[in-house]
């Protein structure tokens, strides 16, 4: 096995040089402070390129390419829209294609680049509307170049239908029977009101976002911002894209679940299902059942009687020794008999079958630690703010010369949703030796942890007094997150975790 | 509410213009609820048979499609035990532009051309797909024990 040191020294920088010292506190952290200064720019193997938009912003993107196809393809503004909505923004393919066949695209997509002039809205002498059959020669009309024309009361109550009840906006077609000529922008614009126009464009930014692999909303409630990031969907087995929105919330780019470093999304996706299927239901099995030595069902014991019969396979056993009960001889119901070869037979089966159980509790337990201290250190965020004012007070330090705290308080609740995850990671980790160097880290990573954690739980009096190997440990424990990051991270890329699980 | 112009249209033309094989006629004092008859189409396995069905015109028709309902039994792919219809100009391909007329001349054809690709009725979808011959034996038995003409019944009695 390679030594931790010769491990990390492949590492670019000399970020981990230090790592045979890590019992030593004092010189890490300075070799710490001084490596913060100096791999600041330099992008972390666990960090994804990514970009912030504003609805704004969303928008204008939009309007270029509206812009750029339509020069392209000399059409207008709103049928240049419409085609690359029907192909999903993939403009080369759009481009390709129509100049193939252009009247097959107009046909599927809905639009008649030909016919400008009959959209308008227009009155007709002796006009019937065939929808609500109202007549009357001052009534205005309205028809798409398709020629389908019906009152604009009508065409109204249809697009405020279509836009507000069924969310449609991309797709709304002329109301005549089997017509699919589409509804542009300006054509829903000028027989709506206001509102629902501002709905309908709501609803098309969003189907922009959803189309487009590289966008994703921010899963925040209440947020607007949408998230753009070139990791695809196959390469999620190789990264975990984790981006940090303008709002504050740190997710997944790959599913849009909050952070879950290092875990690869589909692990996630696994985990979240096994314990849901299986934690409080595996607790309990493992607290009150054994399994028949034969046939390997579960069974609970309701009675006192140590005789046990299997209602499935009929097998009798001890309950006590798990041998059978047959070779209980006249010591019936007074198990004495320990050493019995077929008893540790049966024994050694359950334990096996028990061992599995077991290492997923040992995983899970671990997990669900970290996520119910996360929500501890939580509150404890909010007592943090207090804590500041009374430490203001009390020490006479300054606002800015407090925000320590603050900092502490943050990264101790990043590296808890790190920790989590590393238990999931472990759990369909292979035993190698690159999962000792994992656990290695991991372990130096929950033990800083806790140290940072039992600091924060000291009375405000001592905290000013701490705030030097607070602040040192603060920076120790988010040194450790970033290398246990950037190990996994590099790990992933390279393919070089060996799961038990197939990654799907 | 009032009736909307376009209902009372539609009620009236049902009534003027007689289309072979469909009647709708207004169920009571609901204006907005019909009492239908579709027969069989020729040819199929339906034909001689009459289907009576329920007709109902939501609030916001024509901008929603009416809501049919099979009232008497029948085998077929597309048509569940309760008589709901499968029939996409009912639900997603709707249009304004189509009216009661149009609608219970689409389910006609519907039973003149069952669709076994997109079942509502898998059992009668698996059959049809299975054993066509002895599925339509079935469709047919069916149709004569339960979509009797009402005279026919007073015939026979």
């Amino acid at each position: 096995m390679m030594s931790d040191e010769e491990y990390f020294s492949d590492g670019s920088d000399g970020t981990f040089q230090d790592d045979s010292m890590r019992f030593d506190d004092v010189e890490e952290e300075d070799q710490y402070l001084e490596d913060t200064r100096f791999d600041k720019p330099v992008k972390k193997a666990y960090e994804v390129d990514f970009k912030v938009h504003s609805d704004q912003q969303i928008r204008s993107g939009q309007q270029a390419q509206f812009e750029e196809i339509s020069n392209i393809l000399g059409l207008d503004i709103g049928q240049a829209a419409l085609l690359l909505r029907h192909f999903k923004w993939q403009k080369e393919k759009l481009i390709e294609q129509y100049m193939d066949n252009p009247d097959s695209i107009n046909k599927a997509v809905g639009i008649r680049p030909e016919a400008h002039e009959d959209t308008k809205i227009t009155k007709v002498k002796d006009f019937v509307c065939d929808i609500c059959c109202d007549d009357g020669d001052s009534m205005e009309t309205f028809a798409l170049p398709c020629g389908h024309r019906y009152c604009v009361e009508c065409y109204r109550h249809y697009l405020t239908q279509k836009i507000k009840e069924e969310g449609e906006s991309a797709r709304i077609q002329c109301m005549g029977d089997k017509c699919t000529m589409a509804f542009d922008a300006s054509d829903v614009q000028a027989v709506v009101d206001d509102d629902t126009f501002t709905r309908y464009k709501t609803l098309l930014d969003r189907t922009y976002v959803d189309d487009r692999e590289s966008l994703r909303w921010c899963p925040a409630p209440n947020c607007i911002y949408a998230i753009e990031c070139g990791v695809r969907q196959k390469q999620l087995n190789q990264v975990v894209p984790t981006v940090l929105c303008d709002c504050g919330y740190q997710f997944c780019f790959g599913c849009g679940l909050a952070d879950h470093l290092p875990c690869p999304c589909s692990l996630v996706k696994k985990w979240l299902k096994k314990c849901e299927d299986d934690s409080e239901t595996a607790n309990w099995i493992s607290a009150h059942t054994k399994e028949c030595p034969i046939c390997v069902s579960t069974i609970e014991k309701n009675g006192g009687c140590n005789h046990m019969t299997c209602r499935k396979c009929r097998h009798e056993f001890c309950w006590v020794c798990m041998g059978p009960w047959s070779e209980h001889g006249t010591s019936w119901y007074n198990c004495n008999r320990f050493e019995e070869k077929s008893g540790i037979d049966a024994r050694d089966t359950q334990a096996k079958s028990r061992a599995s159980l077991e290492r997923y509790l040992h995983y899970y337990n671990r997990y669900a630690n970290h996520e119910q201290s996360a929500k501890l250190d939580k509150e404890l965020y909010t007592k943090t703010e207090k804590k500041m004012t009374q430490l203001q007070s009390t020490s006479g330090m300054s606002w800015i010369e407090v925000q320590y705290l603050d900092n502490a308080s943050k990264v101790l609740q990043q590296c808890r949703q790190t920790l989590k995850w590393t238990y999931a990671f472990a759990f369909y980790l292979e035993k190698n030796n690159l999962t000792h160097i994992f656990e290695d880290n991991q372990k130096d990573l929950e033990m800083a942890v806790e140290q940072l954690s039992e600091l924060f739980e000291k009375p405000v009096d001592q905290l000013a007094n701490l705030k030097v190997e607070m602040m040192d440990k603060t920076a120790y424990v988010s040194s450790r997150r970033i290398m246990l990051l950037e190990d996994t991270a590099k790990g992933l890329a390279e393919d070089r975790w060996k799961f038990n699980v197939e990654l799907v | 509410m009032s009736l909307p112009k376009r209902i009372l249209k539609e009620t009236e033309r049902l009534r003027n213009e007689k289309d072979t094989g469909i009647k709708a006629t207004i169920h009571g004092d609901n204006l907005r609820y019909f009492d239908v008859e579709i027969n069989g189409p020729e040819g199929s396995p339906y034909e001689g048979g009459v289907f009576e069905l329920e007709l109902f015109l939501p609030e916001d028709y024509p901008m929603s499609p009416p809501k049919v309902r099979f009232l008497t039994k029948i085998y077929h792919p597309n048509i569940d035990r309760l008589g709901r219809i499968c029939l996409d100009i009912l639900k997603n391909n709707w249009s304004p532009a189509l009216q009661i007329r149009t609608v219970l001349l689409s389910i006609q054809a519907l039973l003149g051309a069952p669709n076994p690709d997109d079942p509502l009725a898998n059992d009668v979808a698996q059959k049809w797909k299975e054993d066509e011959n002895a599925a339509k034996a079935t469709a047919r038995q069916w149709t004569k024990e339960y979509a009797k003409k009402v005279s026919d019944q007073k015939e026979e009695a």
